[in-house]
């Protein structure tokens, strides 16, 4: 069974969303997702200054096997993203939720929060595919 | 029903990560497939390919029916050991498949053939060898590891015996030689040195066990596939299949034509689209800049689309590259585009080949 921090909130399509507690949120792709894409080669970030609409594809996690459409778990602005991936790609296999993370957004509705899974159900979401 | 090579036990112990893989439980990758990739190219890895299947013909016709039934001529070996690459046709010059043809007499030969196209092969054997005095006999009783790299021969060299040393001393590519219970070949599927060496079952997880031991990686079908699409090889399937032609599957080396007289399975229809000169072709494609070109994706070109058959990222190289089968005019050092994502993107056309023995060759 992977690894998934109780702390963070989950979509369904694998990202996790932590909370900064400062009306952002740091936003990655879950262990469980980078195991099932294999060893990254690029990632395809938005820019930062996007406005983004939850549910939108706005970045694409490209390994060897697949290249993979990772969505907007909120709304709101992009204000930093992990410049870092682009000389390692290969943070998101070997920490996903830490130095692997992939953008900032900053909310413009924190209510979406309560949208997204607990780490219980994510786990549940994973053992139903 | 899932089948598992006889090495299966040792993939799981040692963490493998297990897919399908056309019926048979095989591993993709033991963690990393760019560090098993990258084993091979600097080092020594090896592939459990225990489920490719493995058919000696034998009898006093079998040269005679080989000479029917693939395009390569099975007369050009003379040389016990010597093996050759070639196609199996339909009548209408589809690949049934690709194998490698290894020649002990002209009555006893070996074929390995793909596992994805087991039994189309073995019913397609049968049924044209009516009339010719042979048996076919599959031979599920051994595995089949393959070991390769820069360092893979001296490596399998420190498990040899001293009688099977000397046999394979200076062996040269495309030979297998029986020595004890290791049947030896100087063959591979990833540009680099190496051996195919077929072992019996039952010391197949003892021999995998050594080669661990004395420094061999293993690797999963993941890295499988990066290297060979490096190495410019097909993959049956997806670079070509019963409707694609050799001529479009840069299997035209090997084809013989010579003699005329040699009436092998889809000779006519073959001859008549190489007077016409219209099959497509298959070229290689070289992208720079970021993503992954992948099968499937539509190559634009002047002269007509073409199709990207596979597409990776090169581990060596730290770009894609991919193999694609465009109109035959296309050139090698043209620029041509690939739809990706609903955008075209410039790419450069190459000979199909991109690494060997470590080094870019394009």
């Amino acid at each position: 069974m992977s690894n998934i921090p109780s702390e963070l909130k989950y979509a369904t399509s694998h990202e996790w969303t932590r909370n900064e507690g400062d009306g952002t949120v740091t936003v990655g792709i879950s262990e469980h997702a980078q195991g099932l894409l294999g060893d990254m080669v690029f990632v395809d970030l938005p820019d930062v200054g996007d406005e983004v609409n939850a549910g939108d594809d706005i970045c694409v996690a490209e390994s060897v096997k697949a290249a993979s459409d990772i969505y907007a778990p909120v709304s709101g602005e992009i204000i930093e993203v992990n410049e870092e991936l682009e000389d390692a790609p290969e943070l998101v296999n070997s920490d996903a939720f830490g130095e692997g993370w992939l953008f900032k957004i900053k909310l413009s509705d924190a209510s979406e929060l309560e949208n997204l899974l607990d780490a219980e159900g994510y786990a549940n979401s994973i053992d139903e595919d | 029903m899932t089948n598992k090579t006889v090495l299966h036990a040792k993939h799981l112990a040692a963490g493998a990560k297990m897919v399908d893989f056309y019926g048979w439980e095989m591993p993709i990758n033991y963690g990393s497939q760019i560090e098993e990739h990258n084993a091979v190219r600097t080092d020594a890895g090896m592939f459990d390919v225990s489920h490719m299947t493995i058919v000696d013909v034998q009898g006093s016709d079998a040269k005679a029916f080989l000479r029917r039934l693939v395009i390569n001529d099975v007369a050009k070996l003379t040389v016990a050991g010597k093996a050759l690459y070639t196609g199996m046709l339909t009548e209408d010059a589809g690949v049934i498949d690709d194998l490698i043809i290894y020649f002990f007499s002209d009555t006893d030969y070996r074929l390995v053939v793909n596992s994805a196209t087991r039994e189309k092969d073995l019913a397609w054997m049968n049924k044209q060898s009516s009339g010719f005095d042979i048996t076919i006999t599959e031979r599920p009783e051994f595995g089949m590891i393959a070991v390769q790299g820069p360092q893979a021969v001296a490596k399998v060299a420190e498990l040899l015996t001293t009688e099977q040393a000397a046999a394979v001393e200076g062996m040269k590519p495309f030979f297998g030689v029986q020595i004890g219970d290791l049947f030896i070949a100087t063959t591979g599927y990833t540009g680099e040195n190496g051996y195919e060496i077929i072992v019996p079952n039952d010391a197949a997880e003892d021999f995998w066990q050594k080669l661990v031991d004395v420094g061999v990686v293993p690797c999963g079908l993941g890295a499988r596939d990066t290297l060979r699409l490096e190495a410019g090889m097909n993959l049956y399937g997806l670079d070509m299949d019963e409707t694609v032609s050799p001529l479009a599957a840069n299997m035209a080396w090997t084809i013989s034509w010579d003699p005329e007289d040699r009436d092998f399975i889809g000779r006519d229809v073959l001859a008549a689209q190489r007077a016409a000169g219209d099959q497509p072709k298959l070229v290689g494609l070289v992208m720079e800049q970021k993503g992954v070109l992948r099968s499937h994706q539509v190559v634009v070109t002047e002269f007509g689309n073409g199709e990207i058959t596979s597409g990776t990222f090169s581990p060596t190289l730290g770009h894609s590259i991919a193999l694609a089968r465009v109109p035959r005019s296309v050139k090698v050092g043209d620029t041509v585009e690939v739809e990706m994502r609903k955008k075209l993107v410039k790419v450069l056309v190459t000979k199909p080949s991109f690494v060997r023995n470590g080094k870019k060759v394009f």
